[in-house]
């Protein structure tokens, strides 16, 4: 299985059905922390240009907060494409994007549990 | 003694691709009673019309079966080739080997083996056909247009122009439709209700045309050159013959603050309105809903004033009752809804509105006389500018998405390219101050002079177009709105601050499509517009005999190619209406009375009303005689849909062409 | 009516103020909060892929204890909300999922998306209503001006969250009124906080935050209420100086309960 298949595979998603109208990007509260935006999410991997996303910190920077697949007009769901290449990435060996040994220092008085244990699920495998 | 032809059709590859039409040829040659059987290249083709005719008088045929495509596309050829060779045109019968065999098999294997069963079956019913004779009809020349928009008017216009009588009925107070709220037209850029409103006039000064406006149609009976239509006129509480249209009593009426629909709710009307000034006919109306005399008792300032004596507080809705030959769905369409399409806060900001709004604010007639200003500012809710100087178009809103939001539509709206060009251009031309950005998917201009128009738009006129969607509108503290974009040539998101958002709604059939389609038994499709009898090659007639298209009704499209549409529909009905009879349909059903227990479940199933229960006269096995109450069939009305014969628990009920032996012999041979 | 209650982590924590006070409304309200024994952390994030199931069966087993005692499964925290209702919607249409969670957990009964989930926002307005509500206040609000923050996490994907319009929603704002204030409505109420990006990307959080709170100051709130801990983490300390409460905390002030 290659990568898109299994970006595909992980995902769920049909990027067949994108229009290429790019309101995914026009939507994306974070769009301007990331060096690939959500329609180029979708292209690349559906082009099978998959490497530089994997490279990107643009994996990172997604807020998993569903404006996107709330506004997509073809119900293509990029923020589970993101997720797929973010989740492909970090399971391979040593990819974890956060390390344990880390935290402490990033943490203060009021971070809340919810933060550490989404951080880990999202960057971690 | 039977003597069978079968002629199996290649249709090019269509067939051929995926049945040995040779072997199939070859396997029905030894069924009883073929004494003749080939296979032919395309066999509705002239030289294989010829093939059959030639066949009929070499070999003496008593019955003929084509296997090829679907009945619905050339049984009717082959009908009238059999006729002029001799043979009763009842006595063919085609075997579907192309929609129901070729075009769905993949192998060739399969789909011969199951061609040569379809053949079989057709042989084993044709052997059971017997001759029949189509009866003749009379045609009611005149016919009923639904919907007076600019659709159902150029077919009314035309039709009356062939010497015709035409009714059009029309639901709103006044003809006109859609098109008497758009302030120009493109790609000319005329004024739209200039064009319009002569033919407005046409229409109520010709004698062959009726107008019911303010009515709706209730129910349609009958047939093809023979239906009966039952026409609800409204009560208005005005008489339309004794107003003058003066409009003494809308300035008098001290309701108001009625919703003005005309004006798409920018601004209010009276209770007592006529809509706009040219409105056909011009007679006002009282909205019962707001009539403080409707509602309880206390005004009467109309009636009062009004010199005519027109207002008739009690008038009362009526009925009528029409016979017409043809009818016409011009029924229209309205944008969607778009209140669960937020992210652009149309409920949450009077400045974002949808484009047929944007008509309305341009329009000299609309609420603000033609100065386009903000809506907030017109119904005075902030005091800011008035007139807006940064304007963002977004394009396809709800249209071309899939059934993930409630009132999506997964067709394009196809005007909206083109009107939205329209819109851009005009607010340069007239407010050069004013900078104005279309996000867009696609631009989509075919048509003759439209992608000039466009690229007028943005060369001449400097619109900013930009390739990508809006995700977000904001309506800010300030009265402005943050409009958040992305440009997908740049790779950037944008973000717009703008005084006004005009929102490219997709446009739907109107609500009523649905029950008048159900009335006339029209198919319409998933989206609710009427299906086409053929979508390249009858455009203009519903598959229902008798029933014609006009206009949206039957799929997006502009006013140019609606008025055309409107024009190929009026040829139709006059091709019709201009018979003074129809061949009728023989195979109907009929009741073998000596077999009929007198129970009703025909009559109950059967949608057309063709069946009657009368007494009748019985010599019994013993000589006396007995009075039964028995079914008959009026065959000028019976469709053949069959329902009768399901329904018939003793099999009195039978279908010619189709009876209940002729099935059986099908599905016998089927299985054997 | 009883309801079986999953806090969730942080609101045995960080949050207590969020839970402590929802007990009280609740018993002032007249329905009860029945804790499920055992709880595990929801993972505080949905997990999307359709892979891996590990992710989703602390989920299930709340959903199946809630199933089990015959009752509908509430939740206070945007977080937990989010993640329970769209894995019970896994449960009920992905056959796939469905099987191999049932197949890993062996259930005493097969779970398969029958438990309702909802949120406490939900049963206010559903099910005491909030007529009922405004005539239990005690304390009206008169005169404040309250603007609620959604977030995301209430109201996405909207077709499975199912609770309100996600793009113009109002069932905080009639809260609000019921509670004797005025609801403030701003544009930024739905987008995202920066959420789990405030770990290792302040910058992108504070930027966020900025938006959302100038956004609701703009329209003149004198406060910010949230259903969700992470949200009153990102945006409490904001620029605005506008404070950011729990719901609960002010209908708990409302009712008089405190």
């Amino acid at each position: 299985m290659d990568r898109k298949e299994e970006i595909l595979l992980i995902s769920g998603v049909n990027v067949r059905k994108c229009m290429r109208c790019g309101k995914c990007s026009g939507t994306c509260p974070n769009y301007d922390e990331m060096e690939y935006h959500p329609h180029q999410f979708v292209y690349m991997v559906e082009s099978g240009n998959i490497e530089p996303l994997l490279k990107s910190e643009s994996l990172y920077k997604c807020l998993s907060c569903f404006a996107c697949v709330e506004r997509c007009p073809r119900d293509v769901e990029p923020a589970k494409i993101i997720e797929a290449v973010r989740l492909s990435a970090i399971r391979q060996k040593g990819a974890n994007h956060i390390k344990a040994e880390n935290v402490p220092e990033l943490i203060d008085e009021d971070t809340p549990q919810q933060l550490l244990m989404s951080v880990f699920r999202k960057y971690s495998k | 003694m039977h003597r069978i032809g079968v002629f199996v059709c290649h249709c090019g590859t269509n067939i051929a691709a995926t049945v040995d039409v040779k072997a199939v040829a070859e396997a029905v040659r030894e069924e009883t009673g073929v004494v003749f059987s080939a296979d032919y290249q395309y066999m509705c083709s002239e030289a294989g019309q010829t093939l059959v005719q030639d066949t009929i008088r070499e070999q003496r045929l008593t019955g003929v079966v084509v296997c090829s495509c679907s009945p619905r596309m050339h049984e009717a050829t082959f009908r009238k080739a059999a006729a002029k060779a001799g043979l009763n045109s009842y006595m063919v019968e085609i075997a579907n080997i192309r929609e129901q065999c070729s075009w769905i098999h993949k192998d060739m294997v399969s789909g011969t083996e199951k061609a040569i069963i379809l053949a079989r079956a057709a042989i084993a019913k044709v052997m059971l056909n017997t001759p029949l004779t189509p009866g003749k009809t009379p045609v009611t020349k005149r016919a009923l247009v639904i919907g007076g928009g600019i659709a159902g008017i150029q077919t009314a216009l035309d039709i009356a122009e062939a010497g015709f009588d035409v009714d059009i009925v029309e639901k709103q107070p006044t003809i006109g439709g859609k098109m008497t709220q758009i302030d120009k037209t493109f790609p000319t850029l005329d004024c739209a209700s200039c064009i319009l409103t002569p033919k407005m006039v046409d229409c109520a000064q010709n004698e062959k045309i009726h107008i019911y406006s303010y009515s709706e149609v209730e129910s349609v009976t009958g047939f093809v050159g023979n239906f009966t239509a039952k026409i609800k006129r409204k009560a208005r509480f005005v008489d339309e013959k004794k107003c003058t249209g003066c409009g003494e009593c809308v300035e008098k009426c001290p309701m108001k603050k009625v919703p003005n629909e005309f004006n798409l709710g920018l601004d209010n009307r009276k209770a007592i309105y006529i809509p706009f000034a040219q409105a056909v006919p011009k007679v006002a109306t009282i909205d019962a809903n707001y009539c403080l005399m409707k509602k309880n008792g206390k005004c009467g300032l109309c009636s009062k004033v009004c010199g005519a004596g027109a207002i008739n507080y009690d008038q009362q809705d009526e009925i009528i009752e029409e016979k017409y030959g043809a009818i016409v769905a011009a029924t229209g369409y309205n944008p969607i809804k778009i209140d669960k399409f937020d992210e652009f806060a149309y409920s949450q900001s009077p400045d974002v509105i949808t484009s047929l709004e944007l008509e309305r604010l341009m329009n000299a007639a609309g609420p603000s006389n033609g100065t386009l200003v903000r809506p907030s500012y017109l119904s005075k809710q902030d005091d800011h500018e008035a007139h807006p100087k940064t304007i963002v178009f977004v394009q396809c809103v709800g249209s071309r998405s899939t059934e993930c939001r409630k009132g999506s539509k997964e067709y394009c709206s196809k005007i909206c390219c083109m009107y939205t060009a329209k819109h851009a251009m005009l607010i340069r031309e007239k407010y050069p101050d004013t900078d104005v950005y279309v996000f867009y998917i696609d631009v989509r201009t075919p048509g003759k002079l439209f992608d000039e128009f466009y690229r007028r738009a943005v060369e001449q006129y400097g619109v900013h177009y930009i390739k990508g969607m809006v995700g977000k509108v904001s309506p800010r503290a300030d009265g402005k709105l943050d409009v958040q974009g992305s440009d997908l040539i740049s790779n950037e998101q944008l973000h717009v601050t703008a005084d006004l958002v005009v929102l490219a709604t997709a446009i739907e059939p109107d609500k009523t499509a649905r029950s008048i389609g159900t009335m006339l038994t029209a198919s319409m499709d998933t989206n609710d517009f009427f299906t086409e009898a053929h979508p390249k090659l009858r455009p203009v007639e519903s598959p229902t005999a008798g029933v014609f298209l006009s206009g949206v009704c039957q799929g997006p499209k502009d006013i140019p190619e609606t008025v055309t549409q409107a024009s190929a529909c009026a040829a139709k009905v006059v091709g019709l209406l201009v018979k003074d009879e129809l061949t009728g349909n023989p195979c109907v059903a009929h009741s073998d009375e000596l077999m009929c227990n007198g129970c009703s479940a025909c009559e109950k199933v059967c949608p057309y009303g063709a069946i009657t229960y009368s007494d009748k006269e019985f010599r019994q096995p013993d000589r006396t005689v007995a009075i039964r109450r028995v079914a008959s069939v009026n065959p000028a009305v019976c469709q053949g849909c069959g329902a009768c014969t399901v329904a018939c628990p003793s099999g009195a009920m039978d279908l010619n062409g189709f009876s209940n032996s002729q099935i059986m012999a099908e599905v016998d041979a089927v299985c054997r | 009516m009883v309801y079986s209650y999953f806090p969730g982590c942080t609101l045995k924590s960080k949050a207590t103020e969020l839970d402590r006070k929802a007990r009280l409304c609740a018993a002032a309200l007249g329905f009860e909060l029945e804790e499920i024994e055992n709880w595990q952390c929801c993972g505080g994030v949905y997990p999307m892929a359709k892979d891996e199931i590990a992710t989703k069966l602390s989920s299930v087993r709340a959903l199946a204890d809630a199933k089990a005692h015959d009752r509908p499964l509430l939740t206070l925290c945007s977080a937990c909300h989010n993640v329970i209702k769209q894995v019970n919607n896994d449960m009920l249409k992905d056959a796939d999922i469905r099987t191999r969670a049932n197949n890993y957990l062996q259930l005493d009964e097969p779970y398969g998306g029958e438990t309702k989930v909802v949120h406490y926002l939900e049963v206010l307005r559903d099910e005491v209503g909030f007529d009922a509500l405004k005539k239990a206040v005690k304390n009206p609000l008169k005169g404040r001006k309250v603007a609620a923050y959604y977030g995301c996490l209430l109201l996405r994907p909207g077709a499975v969250m199912a609770m309100d319009d996600p793009e113009n929603p109002s069932i905080m704002e009639d809260l609000i009124k019921a509670m004797g204030a005025d609801p403030v409505v701003y544009p930024q109420r739905n987008e995202c906080c920066g959420g789990y990006l405030s770990l290792d990307d302040k910058e992108a959080v504070a930027k966020r935050r900025n938006k959302i709170v100038k956004s609701a100051a703009d329209f003149g709130c004198d406060c910010i209420i949230t259903a969700c801990p992470l949200c009153m983490y990102n945006l409490a300390k904001n620029d605005c100086d506008v404070p950011v409460l729990y719901f609960t905390e002010l209908l708990a002030q409302a009712l008089g309960v405190e």
